[in-house]
């Protein structure tokens, strides 16, 4: 299972844009919002974590349709199923690498982010804290989108119209908790929904996900 | 080590292709699947492989003795050829591929990319895969497609090796590999889709359950 | 039991719902003119809502039903997966698109009423929201089966979404709750006599309920049967296909 690790962390260096393309795509979306609505500061610190939370789910959609799209393309899938790692094991890889190209750069960029979206340093701490919770499911969730669409040509759009709304609570709770944090209310409530999403989604999904792959590779 | 299979039933999309198909595949034998395109041989194979329920019949083999390859080799164009297998080589947990390497005459492209390759390389590379799983029992689709007649060759040894050592192979294939081999021809076990078998094969499968006349 | 799943043989099902489809439309279509005209006009207004009270016969059984056909998707998803009954299968995709259209009925029965009552269109209240939701999910749900070309497979893929997505879709309703509390008011039916609302409109509301229930069972049969033909055209198909290859 490091194998499969390595070997998807350098497909996605090699591929180049691996890691950059979502970084790139949050902050034009961070960008825009100000264009958007106009560059009063205070207004700007008030929806900020709002804004960065959407950026970041969005920027996860970006790269979903290739977490299995491809090794199904090139009979990878295939011969992975007939050897010894499970099928489970494979998504949880696929889902972990999928994060460490797209969710972690995320979490390591946010204190910038969240920085010229004009919020301050505690608001900069729980933008991060939040989004390193968050998006560990969000990967696993968007990577049972993915085994669920990897048979359809083009499925990408599908893909989003399935992953979005299973998206709902993960993004409630982490821009609640992100937005009580900066305004200095306790937040320790959604943030430990938050998690217990994230925990949930960890060991649950795979069973899911391996089972929509299977289907699948029929 | 030896693949035993009995009274098989194996379908696409719900309907039954062949049926009754029984073998036994014994260590040291090769196999060799013949039929007309569309017969229903890959179909028989992914089955064999696992990758597909079949809708009856039994499938005896030790556990993890499988190897499977088809026309996709799975190869990553953005790797090279000896990291391409070295993946497959840890996935299996086997050892160091030099010899592999050596064996399919890869050697000297072990630092290019796959994507690198020609039709006939990549496909040796896909075959060389086997070889690192350390699998007992091969089945091959079509193994030889885009291979020149030396690499066919090569091959043809990589697999009178691998039977002598114990292992089995089925292999669908239209040319004449120069082994050894009892020939299966699917041609007579086509399913007919109005025949007891294929119907009763599998209560659910659509077939039996939407095949009468509707009220 | 076995004498139970039998009636999920699509043969069998094609007999007895043949059948019962008449008398069940009669039904639905005597219970359904008998709520909503009692309850649009033999039912007093109420002082603070006025005649728009009455969109609740229409607004709470389609709310209703809009969640009760999920939760029916979920069953027979269930029982598709473990026990392979085509028609089980077949009656979760047809009953997908009239829930979308309760919620959609739901959803707009809602926003004509709140512009009255609350002077707004839409507001982001947690039970508009969470319908918005359900609309989406219903909506991923439908787009899914649509895009799968072998039916077997269609009907496992959609199965384990239905699955997964109830899972997500009791974690949304929360989550919802969690993010605003709102201005809808109460349930309108419960068990709990202080909270439901006043005993002229519940008898109505109940026959309308019950009327929009049989009108679902009318239709999922009507549609379940064409699908089950559909399904064997396709089974007809695939065999000339075969037979010529």
């Amino acid at each position: 299972m490091i194998a499969l690790l390595i070997r998807d962390l350098r497909l996605a260096v090699r591929a180049g844009g691996g890691f950059g393309l979502g970084l790139a795509f949050f902050l034009i979306v961070t960008m825009l919002v100000p264009f958007g609505v106009g560059p009063e500061a205070a207004i700007l610190a008030r929806i900020a974590p709002g804004i960065l939370w959407v950026g970041a789910l969005l920027a996860c959609l970006l790269s979903l349709d290739r977490v299995f799209q491809l090794d199904f393309e090139d009979g990878t899938l295939d011969l992975l199923a007939t050897s010894p790692v499970p099928m489970e094991g494979v998504v949880l890889v696929k889902a972990l690498a999928h994060w460490l190209t797209t969710g972690l750069p995320l979490v390591a960029a946010a204190p910038a982010f969240a920085m010229l979206m004009q919020m301050d340093g505690p608001g900069q701490y729980w933008l991060m804290l939040t989004l390193a919770l968050g998006t560990p499911a969000l990967s696993m969730i968007g990577a049972f989108g993915a085994a669920l669409t990897v048979g359809i040509r083009r499925g990408g759009l599908l893909l989003s119209l399935l992953v979005l709304p299973l998206y709902v609570p993960t993004l409630i709770f982490g821009a609640e908790a992100a937005r009580r944090g900066a305004e200095g209310i306790a937040a320790g409530t959604p943030l430990l929904l938050l998690a217990g999403i994230t925990a949930g989604s960890l060991a649950l999904i795979p069973f899911a996900a391996a089972a929509a792959i299977r289907m699948n590779l029929r | 080590m030896e693949m035993r299979v009995e009274n098989l039933v194996v379908g696409r999309g719900g309907v039954a292709v062949l049926e009754g198909i029984r073998f036994t595949l014994r260590a040291g034998q090769v196999m060799v699947l013949r039929g007309p395109n569309g017969s229903g041989k890959t179909t028989l194979l992914r089955s064999l492989a696992g990758l597909q329920p079949p809708m009856a019949g039994t499938i005896e083999a030790p556990a993890e003795s499988i190897a499977y390859a088809a026309h996709a080799d799975g190869l990553k164009s953005t790797l090279t050829v000896r990291e391409n297998l070295d993946f497959w080589a840890k996935i299996h947990a086997t050892g160091p591929v030099d010899a592999v390497l050596e064996r399919f005459n890869l050697t000297a492209l072990a630092t290019r990319p796959a994507a690198s390759l020609s039709a006939g390389q990549k496909r040796r590379l896909g075959l060389a895969r086997l070889l690192v799983t350390g699998r007992a029992i091969w089945l091959l689709d079509e193994p030889t497609v885009s291979l020149d007649t030396a690499s066919v060759a090569i091959f043809a040894g990589v697999v009178r090796e691998h039977v002598a050592g114990g292992g089995a192979a089925l292999i669908a294939t239209h040319i004449e590999l120069g082994l050894e081999a009892e020939v299966f021809d699917v041609r007579g076990l086509r399913a007919d889709p109005d025949g007891t078998t294929a119907r009763g094969a599998f209560e659910a499968s659509f077939d039996a359950a939407f095949g009468e006349a509707l009220p | 039991m076995n004498r139970f799943w039998e009636f999920a043989n699509p043969v069998r099902f094609m007999s007895w719902s043949g059948r019962l489809l008449p008398l069940l439309m009669a039904l639905a279509a005597f219970t359904l003119t008998v709520g909503l005209v009692w309850g649009f006009f033999f039912t007093p207004e109420a002082e603070n809502f006025g005649s728009t009270v009455k969109i609740i016969y229409v607004h709470v059984p389609a709310a209703a039903m809009a969640i009760n056909i999920w939760i029916m998707m979920l069953v027979t998803s269930l029982i598709w997966l473990v026990r392979r009954h085509h028609v089980s299968a077949l009656a979760a995709r047809s009953a997908a698109l009239i829930g979308l259209t309760m919620t959609v009925i739901a959803l707009g029965t809602g926003m004509v009423w709140g512009e009255p009552m609350w002077g707004t269109w839409w507001a982001w209240d947690p039970r508009l929201t969470s319908f918005l939701v359900l609309f989406l999910f219903y909506l991923g749900y439908m787009a899914l089966w649509a895009a799968i070309e072998d039916p077997d497979t269609a009907a496992d893929l959609t199965s384990v979404l239905a699955i997964v997505g109830s899972v997500f879709a009791v974690l949304s309703r929360y989550a919802v709750n969690f993010w605003n509390q709102g201005l809808h008011q109460g349930a309108s039916l419960s068990l709990d006599k202080e909270e439901h609302v006043a005993d002229v409109y519940w008898v109505p509301l109940v026959i309308a309920l019950v009327g929009f229930g049989l009108l679902f069972v009318a239709l999922l049969l009507v549609r379940t049967r064409s699908e089950v033909r559909r399904r064997r055209t396709h089974a007809l198909e695939m065999r000339e296909r075969m037979a010529d290859a």
